[in-house]
């Protein structure tokens, strides 16, 4: 049965990917097939991964191939089920959007070119986290890259959009790399590369080598996931992709890091680790969470301010987990359990509203063909759907109650609250720090996001383009409107999701603790007991409806008649235009100044005056840029001393035919005195 | 079940009833300290009736949004002021969120309050939202953490089972050095979150200087009655969580009507008591510029780590 399930969906990609080649210079009906079939191909992911997540038995699909050590072996156990549930929920919203986003690009790029890749792209992340071999592990994850990196640079007659493929090309391939070590030292212990045998290995693998594990899968992983400092490539690429991609991108290609993390921490290396490995975890978390955040405040461009909160989120998702591994560290498995469910929860929500936010984000686009959020403004009156959708995408994001991103918070805040139970006084102290540099992050993602919608929804437009824009086709609505739904059913039903994520960590910490999270017949979560916290957020939705209504119910009965006039803005005399409205660089100013140690800012401002007069400028030029500190002192380094070395070597580079040969019949000649 | 909810509903009496007159307090004890005569500590009430029977200007360039925030805030407020204890401890709501719901509760009202004074396009309201983006981004940590610190002596984070084991437990007495501490710390942020002096000042209209006002500025009619209200009963939650987590006495633990009416006579003289402090530091200080405020906050943080050092240090 799952077999078949299985089958049907590698065909239905396989088709999406093939068939619209087939109907050439019809691009609406290429669009058609490529994304209606992912669509579908979504929707048989979804019970695939249920089936996975709910399945008494990993299901386990063994392919042996001829090439030695490589099986096509898949496996889907509940971690992989809940990341194949992940990827199909937000693929099957994405497809939806696509069919209608894909129109932008008739007649500009190859839309059977691009269902190709996208269909292609959308299978290698779910081969991703169903493969159960190392080495069929890297060629989907070298697949996964490369498509992406080929819809990256889809419109690569923008000079901008090459710099970003090449930087994204680089930047996974460096990623890539310690992946690859880090399944070499297992194949080193084990000399197999199956999974299996990492994961029931004869001997624990020795200390040091452990150690080194860690690192480099923390870096491998990282550069996927987009941790800080190797972050850097995430607001260049993910803007640069068309808006459904972006969405796949930031939306769930970066959750694969995550899986790809917990699979070699909590599957491979299992036992006990050092408490350092999950503090380590918990510092790169909360620091690439802040800094995240800091970073989309003062960006302009809606696509890069949004792939910045990834990298907040993929730290607010790691500060989960982190604190699951110390408390791992520490025996203490049920808080284990909880500090990695927390880190599912966010991974789950994240995959939702950030593909939620950046099909908004394309939406905006479609309509105005502009990112830069300086030219939007008065959108919700022209595009009242994607207005309300991209809001709840916003109000999650920021963490709001009721809805899905404040429910995965709060379990990260309960976690880093519980480490009062934890022996070591340093880590009694580093972790509530933790949570209160979380509520910062919390915090500034709430101005980020009523900056974002603020400036680009309400008002009055700033540009023509703005005023002129309408609202999107149905069938992106329909994409965004499922997520939107989304965002608010997983953020009132924890009671179904926990339990469901305490199947996945089950296997991991050794005990379930879906006894312990609920009190009340599952009404409310109450990690670990009720007595130390609880929440509620269904009872939490109904307060705040029925006191809406009180609310309502008091202006009628004191007010009487609901008589409203309507009139311009008071502008001190003078009609209110878009001019005397707040910028999104006016708004983050205080901030900007406030935090004037991270941001290193350079304002510049030129005034040209009149001639008759000082007190009278005829023209102001301001500008301000916020120092890149990562490329300038970490990547630009590197960079030059590559370039330095490639400087070096190019007195061989002659170009002349007779000398390669020459040097290739030197290096035949070595070798041959070398195998001698 | 029916006592909870009539706890509940009689809590929400109280403090939709108590809000306008801790503000008319306030009023008039500044108004004493600055030689003024100062309007009756009960003309908040007829400010509120007068606002709601008064018709709404809404600006034509606004969504719906600018209507919709008032009763947004409005909601969002009160709910958080169920999670707060008053008269009786602990509360029947007490299970739906702890003091991260609370906080975020009223971020929720903060964040469409920010959109709405956005909304109308005009700069002052643009002015608001974006100096209120910081002032909250530097006082929502320290609030969590000053919570939490007083939330290890309880052994919860439950508003009111802080509450009702401080209560038992009497209070500050048991650690009094983190307790002192972050008593300091959720003063200073009390200040901050109500847009009292010296982080905002609520009788100005100054272009300078106001935060809170420049984000309402465009409200009128009802919806303005409405976000009064909600600014009203912020304060009382701050005051409550001031004088009932840090001072618990007479905080009833049971349902007799003689301790809940004694518990009601204590928590009106403690926040009637607290209002008249909060009106005496309006006069003692000046407004601080914006960029100092930052300062004050980062005080209020320090204070509240220090607090979670000491309680662990004087542990061990």
């Amino acid at each position: 049965m799952t077999e078949l399930l299985l089958s049907a969906l590698l065909l239905a990609y396989a088709c999406g990917m093939f068939l619209p080649l087939c109907f050439l210079s019809r691009p609406h009906i290429q669009n058609v097939i490529a994304h209606g079939l992912a669509a579908v191909a979504g929707g048989l992911g979804i019970v695939l991964g249920l089936i996975g997540l709910l399945g008494p038995e990993p299901l386990v699909l063994f392919l042996p191939s001829s090439i030695p050590l490589l099986t096509f072996s898949l496996r889907l156990d509940s971690l992989s089920g809940f990341f194949v549930l992940t990827i199909s929920l937000v693929g099957l919203a994405v497809s939806v959007f696509a069919s209608g986003y894909v129109r932008e690009f008739y007649g500009r790029i190859p839309v059977s070119l691009l269902g190709f890749l996208y269909n292609g792209f959308l299978l290698s992340m779910l081969l991703v986290v169903m493969a159960d071999n190392a080495f069929f592990f890297l060629i989907v994850w070298e697949l996964m890259s490369l498509l992406s990196y080929f819809l990256v640079v889809s419109e690569h007659e923008k000079p901008d959009v090459r710099f970003a493929g090449l930087f994204y090309l680089i930047m996974t391939h460096v990623g890539t790399a310690f992946i690859l070590v880090t399944f070499l030292m297992f194949y080193q212990e084990t000399g197999s590369l199956a999974f299996e045998a990492f994961r029931n290995g004869e001997q624990p693998l020795p200390e040091g080598l452990r150690t080194l594990v860690f690192w480099t899968a923390l870096i491998g992983f990282g550069a996927k996931a987009g941790i800080v400092p190797l972050h850097v490539w995430l607001p260049y690429a993910h803007p640069a992709a068309p808006s459904h991609v972006s969405a796949l991108m930031s939306g769930v290609m970066i959750k694969t890091a995550i899986y790809g993390l917990i699979r070699v921490y909590f599957d491979f290396l299992g036992g006990p680790f050092p408490w350092w490995w999950g503090f380590v975890v918990l510092l790169v978390g909360t620091v690439s969470a802040l800094l995240g955040v800091m970073y989309a405040l003062m960006e302009h461009d809606l696509k890069s301010l949004l792939a910045f909160h990834s990298v907040e989120n993929i730290g607010i998702i790691l500060m989960g987990v982190g604190t699951g591994m110390v408390f791992y560290a520490y025996d203490m498995p049920h808080l284990a359990a909880l500090g990695v469910i927390a880190g599912l929860y966010h991974t789950i929500n994240h995959a939702v509203f950030k593909a939620l936010l950046f099909m908004g984000a394309g939406s905006l686009l479609y309509a105005t063909h502009t990112r830069n959020m300086e030219e939007y403004g008065g959108l919700l009156r022209r595009m009242p759907w994607t207005g309300l959708f991209f809001l709840i995408g916003a109000v999650s994001i920021s963490a709001l109650p009721p809805t899905n991103g404040f429910v995965s918070e709060w379990l990260v805040f309960q976690g880093l609250f519980l480490s009062l139970e934890l022996p070591s006084l340093f880590l009694k102290l580093m972790l509530p720090i933790a949570a209160a540099l979380l509520a910062l992050t919390g915090a500034l993602a709430l101005a980020c996001f009523a900056k974002a919608f603020g400036l680009s929804f309400l008002a009055l437009p700033r540009s023509s383009h703005a005023r002129h824009a309408q609202e999107v086709p149905i069938p992106m609505r329909l994409g965004m409107g499922f997520l939107a739904g989304l965002c608010l059913l997983l953020g009132l039903g924890p009671t179904v999701v926990v339990p469901l994520l305490d199947r996945v960590s089950e296997p991991f910490v050794g005990i379930s603790i879906t006894g312990r999270m609920f009190e009340m017949g599952g009404w409310t979560l109450a990690p670990v007991s009720g007595e130390f916290s609880s929440l509620s957020t269904p009872v939490l939705a109904i307060v705040l409806i029925g006191l809406t209504g009180l609310g309502l119910g008091l202006a009628y009965v004191l007010g009487g008649k609901g008589k409203k006039r309507f009139y311009k803005t008071w502008g001190c005399g003078l009609n209110v235009t878009a001019r005397n409205e707040y910028t999104a660089t006016g708004f983050v100013q205080p901030i900007k100044r406030v935090f004037s140690t991270i941001y290193q800012p350079t304002v510049k401002l030129e005034t040209e005056l009149l001639e008759e007069s000082r007190y009278f400028a005829r023209r102001r030029h301001f500008e301000f840029t916020i120092e890149p500190v990562f490329l300038k002192y970490l990547y630009n380094p590197v960079v030059q001393f590559f370039s330095t070395l490639a400087d070096r070597f190019r007195v061989i580079q002659a170009g002349s035919l007779s000398l390669y040969l020459a040097y290739i019949f030197g290096t035949l000649i070595l070798l041959l005195l070398v195998a001698i | 079940m029916i006592t909870g909810f009539l706890l509940i509903a009689f809590q929400l009496v109280l403090v939709l009833g108590l809000s306008p007159l801790i503000v008319g307090v306030i009023r008039r004890v500044k108004a004493h300290l600055q030689c003024r005569h100062g309007a009756n500590v009960f003309q908040p009430y007829a400010d509120l009736a007068k606002l709601f029977r008064k018709e709404p200007v809404i600006s034509t360039t606004a969504s719906w949004i600018f209507p919709a925030t008032p009763y947004i805030l409005f909601s969002s407020t009160v709910a958080a002021s169920l999670l707060v204890p008053t008269i009786f401890a602990p509360m029947p709501l007490n299970f739906a969120g702890n003091i991260i719901a609370l906080v975020y509760l009223l971020a929720l009202g903060t964040f469409f309050l920010m959109l709405a004074g956005l909304d109308a396009g005009s700069a002052f309201g643009g002015m608001g939202s974006s100096r209120e983006a910081i002032v909250a981004s530097l006082t929502e940590p320290a609030l969590i953490l000053s919570l939490f610190a007083v939330a290890l002596t309880a052994g919860s984070a439950n508003i009111s089972i802080i509450v009702h084991k401080t209560a038992i437990l009497q209070g500050i007495v048991l650690d009094p050095p983190p307790h002192l501490m972050a008593l300091v710390a959720l003063f200073i942020i009390t200040l901050a979150e109500t847009g009292r002096v010296p982080v905002d000042n609520p009788a100005t209209h100054l272009e300078l200087t106001m935060i809170h006002e420049a984000m309402i500025l465009e409200y009128s009619g009802r919806y303005l009655a409405l976000i009064e209200w909600a600014a009203g009963i912020k304060l009382v939650i701050f005051l409550t969580l001031l004088a009932n987590i840090f001072a618990p006495w007479g905080i009833a633990t049971a349902v007799t009507p003689a301790a809940l009416g004694f518990g009601l006579l204590m928590y009106v003289g403690k926040i009637v008591g607290l209002a008249v402090l909060i009106g005496f530091f309006e006069c003692m200080f000046a407004k601080l510029r914006l960029f100092r405020v930052t300062e004050l906050l980062g005080a209020a943080f320090i204070l509240s780590l220090l607090a979670l050092v000491f309680f662990y240090i004087l542990r061990v």
